[in-house]
């Protein structure tokens, strides 16, 4: 037998091959787990509970997670499948052999409606092929035998500039890199005023220099690729097709900070990409891009692990990242110190996103004027844009900064827009007026999601779609938050049912300027941006719903007392109030 | 030479190193807390100690303090931003004041007192939660939890141990117990631990000793929550500070003689 050097297993994939075999994570396995990781029982329970992706009690054989993202999502069609197997939503049905539940935006915005199932995307969904799905749980198929084209994942490419143009020779940007040696590699990212991609717009050479020279003697390079944004995929296309240029992004960084260890930290939803990614790490290693002595130079080491999330959006904000890297759950961190100085393990610590770092291979390749050549003053370069909703071609859209919102919906093909989102739900609702505006730091800065509205939605509904996906994906760790996001929610729900007041619309307006100022971390700070957005621009959307009168009790008397009427199998006038 | 920060226009020193909350008890300025307690690595998460510096919204008890900051504290419009945090600790749990055993003794409610909170404003969350009564001297009434996790770290970073740990995300972040069967019963937990007593509400209490002080005379009976030197006060939970001082054994009194 040979000694066993590989570090353990880490905590997030440990409990995914658990649930993989058992359907579930029991108390018992729980207790196993800790034990076999040497870690904190509570932690790995407390692990188990944060994640939206494991369960204390048994799923079914088959277990499917309808998206409930505007853009790839469809309750109606979640309702259908309920109905054919006879299933309640989130309830797995009795036989053990189905479950359906809701899970947030899984990244196929521009493959129409969407569902994991057995943590597998299957897109396109229609009344028929719902159908289909029912006759195959209903005979016992395994999903490895159902059609193999429900599960083919296109890249929608519309438009491509800088980035998506060119085709990514491997090692060619590594090349350049010790051509001119990693300080001239970094003054090039610093010339071409490259921002961080992921929507705060940090600049990534000060970033990098930071960490370069934070004191320690061990660093980390990490690439975000937790996208988790609603109406965001981009990443998933560059994973998918560019990831060459992602890993030499990594690999110059590590170069320049003087790291020898990269990670991404892939959201659950992508591990169908795992294994290709998996095969492309090792061909690089074996092609001497990655490892000891990259391209053969002594000293140039540098090799990146893949750990794989297991549903939480809060894991996209780089220090909750940092937690659930560290196998914990995915509470953001005080700040400061920020991570480039003390992040992973506590040691100064990059953490970009993926398109930032395909960016930054770019530039060290192509020259910052090359870069610099395409976008504003104040924002270089190109920004890859996930395009989805109601428009003719949903897809992946590259643009020089500071394409106006009226040119993007022209290219998608979007008629009689009602408003846009940009960003996403923490992002900008933009209505018709602000449509000349323009994708920038300066203007409407965006990760890269934008999702289209068209006239015959319920705008509304979707502001509420948004407010739940807040509260839902709220870690919990600050009051304002934890409770503001559900008091919004509450709000909107009492709202969009016909029962607020104006009162309520005051209410929600305070609650959420509280909210946003004084929360913890970006999330609570962004959570009330649709209701904010919503109420300045949309206000005849609220006011439409409301009842003329000074106030409504929360409580609903007659409401509650449907239960009992069910029980006693009355419905007549004397049974209401 | 001392380095100044501003706190409502008065200059207050500071040593490097120190956070806003400290140079401010430091200088017997009080910043309304619940999850920050003098000795523990700050938290920052009940967010009651929000300040704005420089007009930006930070948390005093972990943001370092730094020359030329411009802080403002005690102003009618942070008491109402407190104020409303404070509502929202009220509705998220089951708080039940009146016939709350730490009532007079619960920092939660002094604070709500100090801030003069009248109503929850909000609509009752009303949640279920689990109460462990399987230890033989403390029970854990979840109902009244607003997870500031005092107990999580005193119990990591002065008791030794690691019996506690926060669970679950959102509004269904709860308390959990560091033991194989989750109860506390099963921990390692000892009445002497500080996690025993730290709790600021009535979420860990010890059995057997209720209402050993009478209400009315409990601690913010006496004191206000303001007042910046109350933590060894405030700690001492079995026997009220009052009580400390020697009594005369021959003193009199009605059952005494």
């Amino acid at each position: 037998m040979t000694m066993n050097t590989q570090p353990p297993e880490h905590l997030l994939h440990v409990m995914h091959a658990h649930q993989e075999e058992h359907r579930f994570i029991s108390d018992q396995a729980v207790n196993s787990i800790a034990e076999k990781l040497k870690l904190p029982r509570a932690q790995v329970e407390a692990v188990r509970e944060f994640y939206a992706f494991f369960h204390s009690k048994p799923r079914g054989t088959y277990d499917l997670l309808f998206s409930n993202c505007t853009s790839c999502g469809s309750p109606s069609l979640m309702r259908q499948l309920c109905e054919l197997l006879h299933v309640t939503a989130d309830k797995t049905r009795s036989d053990g052999a189905v479950s359906i539940g809701e899970t947030s935006c899984i990244g196929m915005c521009d493959h129409g409606a969407s569902l994991l199932v057995n943590g597998r995307p299957l897109h396109s969904l229609d009344g028929s092929r719902i159908e289909a799905i029912a006759k195959l749980i209903e005979a016992a198929t395994p999903v490895e035998q159902w059609p193999a084209e429900w599960f083919e994942i296109n890249n929608h490419i519309h438009r491509s500039d800088l980035l998506l143009k060119e085709s990514f020779t491997p090692g060619a940007a590594l090349h350049a890199v010790e051509a001119g040696g990693a300080d001239a590699a970094l003054e090039k990212i610093r010339f071409s005023d490259l921002r961080g991609r992921g929507g705060a717009g940090f600049s990534t050479a000060q970033k990098w220099q930071f960490c370069r020279e934070a004191a320690g003697d061990t660093r980390y390079v990490i690439c975000n690729a937790d996208e988790g944004e609603p109406g965001t995929f981009k990443d998933r296309v560059l994973l998918t097709s560019y990831a060459d240029a992602v890993f030499e992004g990594m690999a110059l960084c590590g170069r320049i900070i003087g790291a020898r260890q990269g990670y991404i930290y892939l959201r659950a939803e992508y591990r169908y990409l795992l294994d290709r990614l998996e095969n492309r790490l090792a061909e690089r290693r074996e092609a001497g891009l990655l490892g000891e002595k990259i391209l053969g130079i002594e000293g140039f080491d540098f090799d990146i692990e893949i750990v794989v999330g297991a549903g939480a959006y809060i894991c996209g904000e780089e220090s909750a990242l940092i937690e659930s890297l560290e196998e914990k759950p995915g509470n953001p961190r005080i700040r400061p110190p920020f991570p480039v100085t003390h992040g992973y393990m506590g040691k100064p610590t990059v953490v970009n996103n993926v398109e930032t770092l395909a960016a930054a291979a770019a530039i060290v390749l192509h020259g910052e004027r090359w870069f610099r050549g395409a976008g504003t003053w104040q924002s270089r370069g190109t920004k890859i844009l996930s395009v989805s909703g109601d428009c003719a071609r949903p897809g992946i859209y590259e643009y020089p900064f500071g394409v106006s919102i009226n040119d993007i919906l022209k290219d998608c093909g979007a008629v009689q827009v009602q408003a846009v989102q940009v960003g996403g739900p923490s992002g900008r609702l933009v209505d018709p007026s602000h449509f000349d505006h323009h994708i920038a730091f300066e203007d409407l800065a965006t990760g890269g999601s934008l999702m289209i509205f068209h006239h015959s939605r319920n705008l509304l509904e979707v502001i509420r779609n948004f407010t739940c996906f807040f509260t839902h994906e709220s870690c919990g760790f600050c009051t304002p938050c934890r409770v503001g996001t559900a008091l919004l929610k509450n709000g909107m729900d009492k709202v969009a049912s016909g029962h607020g007041t104006a009162h309520d619309l005051d209410e929600l307006k305070a609650t959420a300027a509280l909210v946003s100022r004084r929360s913890h971390c970006g999330l609570g700070m962004t959570a009330p941006n649709p209701i904010r957005d919503g109420l300045k621009y949309f206000p005849e959307l609220f006011e439409a719903r409301l009842l003329h009168q000074e106030m409504e009790p929360e409580f609903n008397l007659d409401a509650s007392l449907e239960e009992a009427r069910q029980l006693t199998h009355r419905d007549d006038a004397e049974a209401h109030l | 030479m001392s380095k100044f920060i501003k706190i409502d226009g008065v200059e207050v020193p500071f040593e490097e190193g120190q956070t806003i909350m400290d140079a401010a008890l430091a200088a017997d300025i009080y910043i309304p807390h619940l999850c920050h307690r003098p000795g523990l690595s700050p938290h920052g998460s009940c967010k009651l100690c929000t300040v704005d510096v420089n007009g930006r919204a930070v948390s005093s008890c972990t943001m370092p303090a730094s020359e030329g900051m411009e802080i403002e504290n005690d102003t009618p419009a942070l008491k109402k931003v407190r104020k409303t945090i404070t509502q929202m600790l009220f509705v998220e749990g089951n708080h039940l004041c009146p016939s709350c055993e730490k009532t007079g003794d619960c920092t939660l409610q002094a604070v709500a007192y100090h801030l003069d909170m009248l109503d929850g404003h909000f609509p009752q969350f009303y949640p279920r939660r689990e109460v462990d009564a399987s230890h033989s001297s403390l029970v854990i009434d979840r109902d009244r939890c607003i997870m500031c996790e005092l107990c999580v770290r005193a119990s990591r970073e002065i008791d030794g141990k690691d019996v506690f740990a926060i669970s679950g995300r959102g509004t269904g972040r709860h308390l959990i117990v560091n033991s194989p069967t989750g109860k506390l019963g099963d921990s390692d937990i000892e009445l002497d631990d500080l996690a025993a007593h730290i709790c600021p509400v009535g979420a860990i209490l010890i059995k057997d000793h209720g209402y050993e002080v009478p209400i009315g005379r409990r601690t913010f009976d006496l004191h206000s929550v303001a007042e910046t030197d109350l933590e060894e006060v405030i700690l001492k939970k079995s026997a009220h500070h009052d009580e400390g001082e020697e009594r005369d054994p021959n003193e009199g009194g009605v059952y005494g003689v």
